[in-house]
C-alpha cells in the first residue's frame, strides 16, 4: 500500500519537475522539438493508414515511414544548441552535415518510392 | 656512434626538413611500398599461366560483367537469363549482388576514358589485387584511429601479405570477396571514426560504406549484427554518449534505406530475423536518449532512479512482446539456413546437404589457421592484452570484431577471410606497442648523447627510464636482442606468406599443373579444351547436363545452356540431376529425356590421378538426390559403410550412370555397354568426357 502511493507520488512529482524544467528551455529548441514531434506524428498516421488499407506497395509505405523517422532522428541530432552536445564541432559544420544527410535521405526516398 | 646520427641528420637537414616532415616522408614512402607490394604479390598466376579467370563462381561474375558492358545498366538490372537452369531460367537482376560488376565496369570506363585500350577481362582479373591494395590503406587509417600511426603502418604491411586474405583476392579470382573485404574494413573504419568524433558527416560515410558492402556480398549480415552488438556492449558498460547516438542512428536509418535499393536484399531489413538485432538496438538507443534528456532535466537523482526503473522495464517488455508477436505470426522470418549453420554447425549436415557439401563450408582445421595466419596467431592474444590495457570506444570495437570473427572462422573455413583484417589489426597493435616500448628503452640512454632525431614519444618516458637504466645495466642489451627477435619473426612471416601464395593459392584450378615423369612442368588445359569443343561442335541450342560445379564455366566459355549451375538456388533441380547420375542407365535416361538434355559432361580422373573428379563428388550427388527423392538411398552405394570404387564396390554403385561415364576404363566394372549414350569427345588427358544422348530407336 505504502509502495504504490509513494510510486504515485513519485510519478506525480516527476511529471511536475519535468514540466517545470521543460518550460525553462529556450524557444528555438522547443520549435525543433515540435518539428520532431510532427514528423513522428506523420509516421504514425501512415502506419495507421497501412493497417487499414493493407501494405501492398510495401516499398512506398516503407519509404514514407522511414522518411518521417529519418527527418525526426536527424533533427533530433542537430539539436546542437542543446547542452547535451559536445562543443567541439562548430555550428556551421554541424548544420552543413545536417543538410547533407537530409539531402541523401530524400534522394534515396525518392528512388525507393517506386 | 655519435657521428653517424649526426651525418644522417645533416643529410636530412640539407633537405631543409623539419622533424614532422621527415616523419611524414617516411610514412608516405612506407605506405607507397606497401601498396605496390600488396598488388604485386597477388600476380603469381598471371605470370605463370596467363591472365584468365579462376575457379567457378568468377565465371558467372565475368559473364554478367560482359553483359553489363555491352547492354548498359538498365538492361542488366532487369536481365532474365534463359541460358542457365534450363528449363527454369534465372532472374539475374534480382538474384545477384551487383557491387563487384558495377565496380569493374566503372574502372573499365574510367580507363577507356583515359584512352587506355584495355579489355574487360584484364580489368576483371586485376580488380581483386587493386582492391587489396586499397584495403591496406584503409587498414593504415583504421590502425591510426584505434592506436596510433605506428600500429597503422604495421597493420597495413601485415594485411598486404596475409595468406588468409590473399587466398580470395589473387589476380584472376574475380569474386565478391575481393571487393567486399575492402568495403567491410572501410565501413568499420568510418563507423569507428564517427563514434569517436560524433560528426554526422562520418556517419553518412559509414552509411555509404554499408551500402557498398550490401551491394557487394551476402556477408553484410555480419556488419549489421556486429555493429548493434558493439553498440549494445557500449550501452551496457556505461559508455553511452551523444556521439554514439548520432553515429548509430544516422548509419542505421540511412544505411537501411540505401541497402533496400538492392533488389536481392529487398525488404529483409525489416522482415528477416537476421536484421532484427539492429532494429532492437535502434529502439534501445532512443530509450537511452530519452533517459539522458530526462536526467539532464531533473535535478533530483532519487526521482530519476525510479523513473529509470519504470522506463527500462517497460521498454524491454514492449520490445520483447513485439519481437515475439512478429516471429510467431511469421511476419519476421527466422534465420536462413546459411547463417543458422554458423550458430549451430551440425545443422547443415542433417538438413541442407547442399550447404554441407561445399568444401569451403567445412569446419576449420587447426592447420588451416596456422597456414593462413602464421605468427599472427600468437600475436593476436598479445594484441588483445594491449587493447584491454587501454580501453576506449575504438579498442572495444576491434576486440569485439576480432573475437566474433575468430569464432566464425572456426566454424567455417571460408570465414577466415572475414577474420583476417581483425587479426592483422590486433597483431599490429601488439607489434607496435612492443617495438615502441623496446626502442624507448634503447633510446633512453642515447637521448642524452643524440641531438637530431625523430619521434619525440620517448621524451616523457626517458626520464623515468633513465633512472631504471642505471640499476639494470643489461636492460639495453636485452631490448636489442628482443628487437632483433621481433624483426626476425616478422621476416619469417613475410617469407612464409610469399611461399604460401606462390604454392597454394595461385592455381587457377581451371588449368592444372603437375610434374611430369622427367620433372618438367606439365600443363593440363583439359577443361578449356572441352568447353571450346562444346562451343564449336554442338548446335546452338544444345543443353548440357553436368554436376553443378561446372555450370558457370560451361555457360561462360562453352556458351551453351546448362541444367544446373553454381548458384544452387533450386535444390530440387539439382537433386534431379543427382538422381540421374546415380541411377541405372535405364532410369537415368528417362530423367535425361524429360529435361531435354543433349550432352552429358563428366570429369574423370582415373588416367591422370586427378583427385577431384566426379567420382569423388559422387557421394554428395547421392546425398543431395536422396534428400529430395527417397528412392536414392545412401547405404546402397557403400560397402560396409565405406566408399569404394574398385572391384569391391557395391552392386548398385557399379551399375549406375556416373560410374559408367566416369570410370569407363577403370578397375571394377570394365566393358560397360552404353545403350543410350555415346561418347562424343574426350580431352587429351582423359579428364573431361562428353557424351551425346542418342535419339530413341525406331522400334519397327
Amino acid at each position: 500500500m505504502g509502495r504504490t502511493s509513494s510510486t504515485k507520488e513519485d510519478a506525480g512529482a516527476l511529471f511536475h519537475s519535468l514540466r517545470s524544467a521543460y518550460a525553462a528551455t529556450p524557444v528555438n529548441l522547443k520549435i525543433i522539438d515540435l518539428y520532431v514531434g510532427f514528423a513522428i506524428f506523420t509516421a504514425l498516421i501512415q502506419v495507421v493508414y497501412m493497417a487499414m488499407v493493407g501494405s501492398f506497395p510495401f516499398n512506398s509505405f516503407l519509404s514514407g515511414v522511414l522518411s518521417c523517422v529519418g527527418t525526426a532522428v536527424l533533427a533530433g541530432k542537430s539539436n546542437f544548441l542543446s547542452p547535451l552536445f559536445a562543443k567541439d564541432l562548430p555550428p556551421e559544420r554541424a548544420f552543413a552535415d545536417f543538410v547533407l544527410c537530409n539531402l541523401v535521405l530524400h534522394l534515396v526516398i525518392m528512388n525507393f518510392l517506386g | 656512434m655519435a657521428t653517424m646520427p649526426a651525418s644522417a641528420s645533416d643529410l636530412l637537414k640539407s633537405f631543409k626538413l623539419k622533424t614532422k616532415q621527415q616523419e611524414l616522408l617516411i610514412r608516405v614512402s612506407i605506405l607507397c611500398l606497401v601498396y605496390i607490394l600488396a598488388f604485386i604479390t597477388r600476380l603469381f598466376s598471371v605470370l605463370r599461366y596467363e591472365s584468365m579467370i579462376h575457379e567457378f563462381d568468377p565465371y558467372f561474375n565475368y559473364r554478367t560483367t560482359l553483359y553489363l558492358t555491352e547492354n548498359g545498366f538498365y538492361d542488366f538490372w532487369n536481365w532474365f537469363d534463359y541460358e542457365s537452369w534450363y528449363p527454369l531460367g534465372r532472374i539475374v537482376g534480382g538474384t545477384l549482388y551487383p557491387g563487384l560488376m558495377v565496380t569493374a565496369v566503372l574502372i573499365y570506363r574510367i580507363l577507356r576514358f583515359l584512352r587506355f585500350a584495355v579489355h574487360i577481362r584484364e580489368v576483371c582479373v586485376l580488380t581483386a589485387p587493386f582492391f587489396a591494395s586499397n584495403t591496406t590503406l584503409v587498414a593504415y587509417f583504421f590502425g591510426k584511429e584505434i592506436w596510433d600511426s605506428g600500429a597503422g603502418l604495421v597493420a597495413a604491411i601485415l594485411i598486404a601479405v596475409c595468406p588468409g586474405y590473399i587466398s580470395r583476392s589473387v589476380a584472376g579470382s574475380y569474386d565478391n570477396e575481393g571487393v567486399a573485404i575492402f568495403a567491410l574494413l572501410f565501413t568499420f573504419y568510418v563507423f569507428v571514426k564517427a563514434v569517436n568524433t560524433g560528426s554526422l558527416a562520418w556517419s553518412l560515410a559509414s552509411a555509404f560504406g554499408y551500402f557498398y558492402m550490401v551491394s557487394a556480398w551476402g556477408g553484410y549480415v555480419f556488419i549489421i549484427n556486429l555493429i548493434p552488438l558493439y553498440v549494445l556492449v557500449l550501452l551496457i558498460t556505461g559508455r553511452y554518449s551523444m556521439r554514439l547516438y548520432v553515429a548509430y542512428n544516422c548509419m542505421y536509418i540511412l544505411g537501411m534505406l540505401l541497402a533496400m535499393q538492392i533488389r536481392f536484399v529487398g525488404f529483409q531489413h525489416v522482415q528477416s530475423g537476421e536484421h532484427m538485432a539492429a532494429m532492437g538496438v535502434f529502439f534501445l538507443m532512443q530509450v537511452f536518449y530519452f533517459l539522458d534528456w530526462v536526467k539532464h532535466m531533473l535535478s533530483d537523482t532519487k526521482l530519476f532512479q525510479a523513473f529509470l526503473r519504470i522506463t527500462v522495464t517497460s521498454a524491454v517488455a514492449v520490445g520483447g512482446i513485439a519481437l515475439g508477436l512478429g516471429m510467431v505470426s511469421g511476419y519476421i522470418s527466422p534465420w536462413t539456413g546459411r547463417f543458422y549453420s554458423l550458430l549451430d554447425p551440425t545443422y547443415a549436415k542433417d538438413h541442407i546437404p547442399i550447404i554441407a557439401s561445399v568444401s569451403e563450408h567445412q569446419p576449420t582445421a587447426w592447420s588451416s589457421f596456422m597456414f593462413d595466419f602464421h605468427i599472427l596467431l600468437f600475436l593476436f592474444p598479445a594484441g588483445l592484452y594491449f587493447c584491454f590495457k587501454r580501453l576506449s570506444d575504438a579498442t572495444i570495437f576491434i576486440v569485439m570484431y576480432g573475437l566474433t570473427s575468430m569464432y566464425f572462422a572456426g566454424v567455417m573455413v571460408r570465414l577466415i577471410l572475414v577474420a583476417t583484417p581483425a587479426v592483422c589489426l590486433i597483431s599490429a597493435i601488439a607489434v607496435s606497442a612492443t617495438v615502441k616500448n623496446l626502442t624507448v628503452l634503447l633510446r633512453s640512454k642515447n637521448k642524452v648523447v643524440q641531438t637530431g632525431s625523430t619521434k619525440g614519444s620517448g621524451g616523457s618516458k626517458s626520464s623515468s627510464k633513465a633512472l631504471l637504466d642505471q640499476s639494470q645495466p643489461f636492460q639495453k642489451n636485452g631490448a636489442i636482442a628482443l628487437l632483433f627477435g621481433a624483426f626476425y619473426l616478422l621476416s619469417r612471416y613475410a617469407t612464409h606468406c610469399t611461399w604460401v601464395t606462390s604454392e597454394a593459392y595461385s592455381s587457377p584450378s581451371i588449368v592444372l599443373a603437375a610434374r611430369g615423369a622427367h620433372g618438367n612442368r606439365v600443363i593440363f588445359d583439359d577443361y578449356r579444351e572441352a568447353y571450346f569443343w562444346l562451343r564449336q561442335n554442338t548446335p546452338q541450342d544444345a543443353k548440357v547436363m553436368s554436376w553443378w560445379d561446372y555450370g558457370y564455366q560451361i555457360t561462360a566459355m562453352g556458351n551453351r545452356t546448362v541444367i544446373v549451375d553454381n548458384n544452387t538456388w533450386n535444390n530440387t533441380h539439382i537433386a534431379t540431376v543427382g538422381r540421374a547420375m546415380s541411377s541405372y542407365e535405364d532410369e537415368a535416361i528417362e530423367i535425361i529425356r524429360s529435361l531435354d538434355v543433349d550432352y552429358v559432361l563428366v570429369v574423370f580422373g582415373g588416367v591422370t590421378g586427378y583427385s577431384s573428379d566426379d567420382i569423388n563428388k559422387f557421394l554428395w550427388m547421392v546425398r543431395i538426390g536422396g534428400g529430395v527423392f527417397p528412392v536414392i538411398k545412401e547405404p546402397d552405394y557403400l560397402v560396409n559403410g565405406e566408399y569404394r570404387v574398385d572391384k569391391g564396390a557395391a552392386p548398385k554403385m557399379l551399375n549406375c550412370l556416373i560410374y559408367d561415364r566416369a570410370r569407363g576404363v577403370e578397375i571394377g566394372n570394365k566393358d560397360v555397354k552404353l545403350e543410350h549414350l555415346e561418347e562424343a569427345f574426350t580431352t587429351s588427358n582423359w579428364i573431361v568426357r562428353i557424351y551425346r544422348v542418342k535419339p530413341p530407336n525406331n522400334r519397327w
